[in-house]
């Protein structure tokens, strides 16, 4: 029986929704379910994977940058993929060209590719299933 | 028979748009599909027990399959004795086996 893939089509900013942690919990389940994993990022999902995220300090709590462990979601997208190519069953994250454009939002974690609508829709007509994750 | 999963992750007293998704709910079990109503983030403040969310009394009698988000339960302090007789807590696992399954799943 051929593996059963998933596509992912995520909207959100990083630092902006708790739909971000839920997008991740949830493909991360389905990752250790044995399911193949595809996301295509639109608007200002396109800067998860953004390699200049830093974790931070938190003076107010006297919290060092150990101790905060603030969330970095491009951490968060390469540990995704790191752990869907330990299965074997590579993750393709596609970024919204235009999106990635008006935002500059051009440094990001390897494998991470470039792409249009276009490709979602290939995504979804070659895929089990889709879930669309909207902005409010 | 078609299948539907119905996540409602908003806080289901700030709008009407809960009550509507119900109604929606309802309808699809009318017309013959297997749903179920998966609750996630502030969604999941409408299935403690002392919730004032008729709606969903109504879906479970319709046989709407009721789930919260047990991590989304657990960050908001409520625990599964708190929620109501038809809510079961549930991991997102279930969730996925859904969409493995080929149902139709709306975020909301």
């Amino acid at each position: 029986m051929p593996t059963k893939s998933l596509t992912f089509l995520l909207m959100d900013a990083p630092y902006e929704q708790t739909r971000t942690a839920t997008a991740f919990r949830l493909m991360d389940a389905a990752v250790r379910m044995g399911f193949t994993i595809r996301v295509f990022a639109y608007e200002g999902a396109v800067s998860l994977p953004v390699t200049q995220q830093k974790p931070h300090p938190n003076a107010l709590h006297g919290r060092n940058v150990d101790e905060e462990a603030h969330p970095v979601p491009h951490v968060w997208v390469r540990s995704l993929m790191q752990r869907a190519v330990e299965r074997e069953k590579p993750l393709d994250w596609v970024n919204c060209g235009l999106c990635v454009d008006e935002r500059g939002a051009t440094e990001v974690v390897s494998g991470v590719r470039r792409g249009s609508p276009a490709d979602f829709w290939k995504m979804v007509t070659g895929t089990d299933n889709a879930l669309v994750i909207p902005t409010r | 028979m078609s299948s539907y999963v119905l996540i409602e992750s908003r806080d289901p007293f700030e709008g009407r748009g809960f009550g509507q998704r119900c109604d929606l709910a309802a309808a699809l079990v009318v017309h013959g599909a297997t749903v179920t109503l998966f609750l996630l983030e502030n969604g999941v403040l409408a299935g403690r027990g002392t919730a004032q969310a008729h709606e969903l009394e109504k879906l479970a009698r319709h046989g709407v399959t009721l789930l919260a988000d047990e991590f989304a339960l657990r960050e908001r302090g409520i625990t599964a004795g708190e929620l109501a007789g038809h809510v079961k807590p549930a991991s997102l696992d279930a969730l996925v086996e859904e969409l493995g399954a080929g149902a139709v799943v709306l975020w909301n």
